[in-house]
């Protein structure tokens, strides 16, 4: 039996994909089978980030549509045996995904997988509301800044009332915070939200911190999923988040400023 | 810090703003939509309707809202009646059920 994790913020741009790629990969090296879909119909991107874009052949729609089967569609990971890929369909029918049918996939691949991670797309339209449905865990992507914090709370407004969870009565989804693009500089000199402030404001047991880095960008234009970078900050900040998620405790870090020396200081600049 | 930093940290900071600006809104928002009983809509349609039997009433006219905090829980009916309906215009009526 799989357990479902659904990658979600409700606002766009936050870094939902990056997370997807990083936390499946991140669960796949550490042993897990884990197979990451990509719930963007229409704007598929996750491919990208993984960097398989060129190895599609089939699709989630397909699959659904019964035009393909799932080990058809299925991209096996080329730095990882444990990881594999559903990529979404560009199509531009918006209905192309169904209750039934995504409920029929994430039972197949329940069969054969430890975890299945769900990347939502921005918004609380159809896509967004499959990707969660299902899910006994919802990591949600949060930026310091005023309208993802609100995005994301109407985000856990639905995790709460619309999910497969809530409608049956069962124990509700496990949620998780997970704040991206952070920059300790800024929060020290009063620029932008702390993460306690974030955490007093959603009441969220807090998954990790990943800083504001330059390795997020290099990793996508190389399509290799940061966590795999564990020379960066933000890789490193990704194992962390992932060893917490499987339940180890692991303290925070990237959280403080870090300290300069004395020329650093004079000549370092920010 | 540098020394127009200095002279500018009087102001508040933008990062106290955004919190407590969120705080509001969340809070708010909340209220609104997750303390919501499922059944206020299908209340607001049967009292509209028994409403209507008697006094022609605006579709928006009654309004039914579910506050909640600690202790207590306040069910509020607000229905504003048309102008020609009665001889005072535009009165008010409004009835609150409280549950302790």
């Amino acid at each position: 039996m799989a357990r479902i994790i659904v990658v979600t913020s409700g606002k766009g741009g936050v870094g939902k994909t990056t997370t997807s790629a990083a936390i499946s990969m991140g669960l796949a090296l550490r042993g897990h089978r884990t197979v990451v879909i990509d719930f963007d119909i229409g704007l598929r991107n996750l491919d990208l980030i993984m960097g398989c874009e060129r190895r599609v052949v089939y699709d989630f729609v397909n699959v659904i549509n019964n035009e393909a089967s799932l080990n058809q569609a299925l991209i096996k990971d080329k730095r990882c045996e444990n990881l594999f890929i559903l990529p979404a369909s560009q199509t531009r029918d918006k209905d192309a995904l169904s209750l039934e049918g995504v409920e029929r996939i994430l039972n197949e691949l329940s069969e054969n997988y430890d975890y299945i991670v769900c990347d939502s797309p921005a918004g609380i339209e159809r896509g967004a509301h499959l990707a969660m449905y299902f899910a006994d865990d919802a990591i949600v992507v949060t930026n310091p800044e005023v309208s993802s914090v609100r995005d994301s709370d109407r985000m856990l407004g639905l995790l709460a009332s619309k999910s497969r969870r809530a409608e049956q009565n069962q124990e509700p989804i496990r949620e998780y915070l997970l704040l991206t693009r952070y920059s300790p500089q800024r929060v020290k000199l009063g620029e932008m939200l702390s993460v306690d402030d974030v955490q007093e404001i959603l009441s969220l047991h807090l998954l990790g911190v990943i800083p504001e880095s330059k390795a997020v960008l290099s990793a996508s234009n190389s399509g290799n999923p940061v966590v795999i970078d564990d020379k960066s900050d933000a890789g490193q900040a990704y194992q962390d988040v992932v060893s917490r998620y499987l339940g180890e405790e692991v303290p925070h870090r990237f959280v403080d400023e870090e300290k300069k020396g004395f020329l650093g200081r004079l000549f370092g600049g920010r | 810090m540098n020394l127009m930093d200095y002279f500018r940290s009087s102001r508040p900071k933008s990062a106290s703003i955004a919190k407590e600006r969120l705080q509001i809104l969340v809070a708010h928002e909340r209220r609104a939509e997750r303390h919501q009983p499922e059944y206020l809509a299908d209340l607001q349609r049967d009292l509209l309707a028994v409403i209507r039997k008697y006094v022609n009433v605006d579709q928006n006219a009654i309004t039914v809202n579910m506050e909640q905090d600690e202790n207590r829980e306040v069910l509020e009916l607000n229905i504003v009646l048309p102008e020609d309906a009665q001889t005072q215009p535009h009165r008010r009526r409004t009835a609150a059920l409280s549950r302790q």
